[in-house]
């Protein structure tokens, strides 16, 4: 793998192509669980294993999994990585276990995951797709953590409560005083989609602005740069 | 002096929005004078935050601030949101209200005559979902002076059990849960007036009057008022008629919460409302049905608003569905 090919992954999986915020798969989990930033974080670390796990092992495979039922193949793969995740979180962060519950089962059908192996691991050699996926799932990461810290911060003025979850011994931080008297509903599901619009608001801000400035300059440089994409691609 | 044809010219925005803060000044007039001055401190700050809010949103747009803040739009919205807050609230509470309507619902789908929601009712329900215990401490009337009211605005110590007599419609809804009570018990008891609400009964009538002027100035039309008024009176009624202990008689539902101000100043927001003569009917009665659906049924006391919210996402399929025939066309299917 190129220093080129390198460079050009991470820039689709942690801007271009971000998951949550231009490919806007996997809102599921990134809706659900952004409820506060340790949740939010660990769902995100998980789906990042689990995605560079299974496109490995895709990438791996590729050559003697049958076209026709690709699909299949792929979600027992995926089930399977899962499943290893799951157990594991469950043996060595019980506690966070019992508090993520459900969300970790179902990052089988985050359709992130499905779509990076159809899309990327399924044609490609092990070593790219594995870079692949976890720049796509840090891209997805990035967003979880912004928003799984917004919505803590206006629902309960605090930031990484129930760290101690994790790391045992941190505490989380108190950032408005004791009297602040928290906006429920960002800790609500409205107050999930209420962000993000304004999370893809900024970041589709900030990529016309970019691709407006690209065409003042006055001798652009030839190097097959895009535009940023402002438009979410569908799944 | 006219000439011929008689044609009026249409009244500006500034014009229809005068004549609605004009309306609504019997309403704040008998608010006041039931339940203190609080209610003007209330008014004074909305009118303050939405139109620096309106002004900082037009000038982030690039539009001409002068002219859209003169419009009196943004006034009209801060009246409507301070006078459906309970009028104790913290001060922060009606301004972050203000800034939720000017800003979220009315500025960031494109400004005035684009919102597609009520931008008071939005922020209303941003509000009642974010802090459910201070959206229901409402006072009964007389019941403190100025300087006690001013004191919780800015935020003083809250001592609930002095300032809150809940709401008629919040009283009938949790003293129904208990076994054994009836409409007709509770009704007797302390936050009950004659007909609604003690005191809100005069804010309401007030309210009517106000409405009378909008549609004797033709700001409003007929449909939807009535509309909604009728389609309540008749679902409250009948549930009331089957089952007079559980179900509050419609007089009941008409004259308490924030009924007749919805019915005139509210639903008849010519923005996110129906537009079409039968959709505006259609539009008025929907909201009456959920209105009362979630006041017998539902987990919030007051359900207008988010009825109002809800009609709104029906407003385009209304009017795409009762547009009336062109003239000199037949009725029925157009093409």
């Amino acid at each position: 793998m190129t220093r080129q090919e390198f460079r050009e992954l991470a820039h689709n999986g942690l801007w271009k192509q971000n998951p949550g915020l231009a490919q806007l798969l996997g809102l599921c989990p990134l809706l659900a669980i952004s409820t506060n930033m340790v949740n939010a974080v660990s769902l995100g670390l998980a789906t990042i294993l689990v995605m560079a796990l299974s496109n490995l092992a895709v990438a791996c495979l590729r050559n003697f999994i049958p076209y026709e039922i690709r699909i299949p193949v792929f979600i027992l793969i995926i089930a399977a990585l899962v499943t290893v995740v799951d157990l594991a979180f469950n043996a060595y962060f019980h506690s966070l276990y019992l508090v993520l519950g459900i969300f970790i089962p179902l990052i089988v059908t985050n359709c992130i995951v499905l779509a990076r192996v159809e899309a990327y691991a399924a044609k490609n050699p092990a070593l790219t797709s594995t870079v692949d996926a976890i720049m796509m799932g840090t891209g997805l990461l990035g967003v979880l953590a912004v928003l799984g810290g917004l919505r803590e911060l206006a629902a309960s003025g605090t930031l990484l409560a129930g760290i101690e979850m994790v790391l045992p011994g941190a505490s989380g931080l108190q950032v408005f005083g004791d009297d602040y008297p928290g906006f429920l509903l960002a800790a609500l599901p409205p107050g999930a989609f209420f962000t993000l619009g304004c999370l893809i608001a900024a970041y589709n801000a900030i990529n016309q602005r970019r691709a407006a400035r690209r065409l003042q300059a006055p001798a652009p440089s030839a190097d097959g740069q895009q535009a940023g994409a402002s438009a979410p691609l569908t799944s | 002096m006219m000439h011929s044809p008689f044609l009026r010219p249409a009244p500006g925005v500034r014009g229809v929005m005068l004549t609605v803060l004009l309306a609504l000044l019997p309403g704040i007039a008998v608010y006041a004078w039931q339940f203190g001055a609080g209610i003007l401190v209330n008014l004074l700050l909305a009118s303050c935050t939405a139109v620096a809010a309106e002004a900082a949103m037009l000038r982030l747009r690039g539009r001409a601030v002068g002219l859209a803040v003169g419009d009196l739009s943004a006034l009209v919205t801060a009246w409507l949101v301070a006078l459906s807050l309970p009028p104790l609230v913290p001060w922060w509470l009606t301004v972050l209200a203000v800034l939720i309507a000017i800003v979220a619902a009315k500025h960031l789908y494109g400004g005035l005559g684009q919102n597609p929601f009520n931008p008071a009712m939005a922020a209303y329900c941003a509000m009642i979902v974010a802090y459910p215990a201070l959206m229901s401490q409402w006072p009964a009337p007389g019941q403190l002076d100025f300087g006690a009211q001013l004191d919780l605005i800015l935020g003083g110590p809250r001592n609930i059990d002095a300032i809150s007599s809940a709401t008629v419609l919040d009283a009938l809804r949790t003293g129904l849960r208990t076994p054994g009570a009836t409409v007709d018990a509770l009704r007797q008891t302390s936050p009950f007036g004659a007909v609604g609400g003690s005191g809100w009964e005069w804010v309401g009538a007030a309210y009517l009057l106000g409405g009378f002027l909008l549609l004797a100035r033709r700001v409003i039309t007929w449909h939807m008022p009535l509309a909604f008024l009728l389609t309540l009176a008749l679902v409250s009624g009948v549930a009331w008629l089957i089952h007079p202990a559980q179900f509050a008689p419609p007089w009941f539902h008409l004259a308490s919460g924030g009924t007749l101000l919805a019915a005139f100043f509210i639903i008849t927001d010519p923005v996110s409302g129906a537009t079409t003569p039968r959709g505006k009917l259609i539009f008025g009665a929907g909201i009456a049905l959920v209105a009362w659906l979630i006041r017998s049924f539902g987990a919030y006391p007051e359900g207008i608003a988010f009825a109002v919210l809800l009609m709104n996402i029906c407003v385009p399929l209304i009017d795409m569905k009762t547009q009336p025939p062109v003239f000199g066309h037949r009725g029925g299917e157009s093409p």
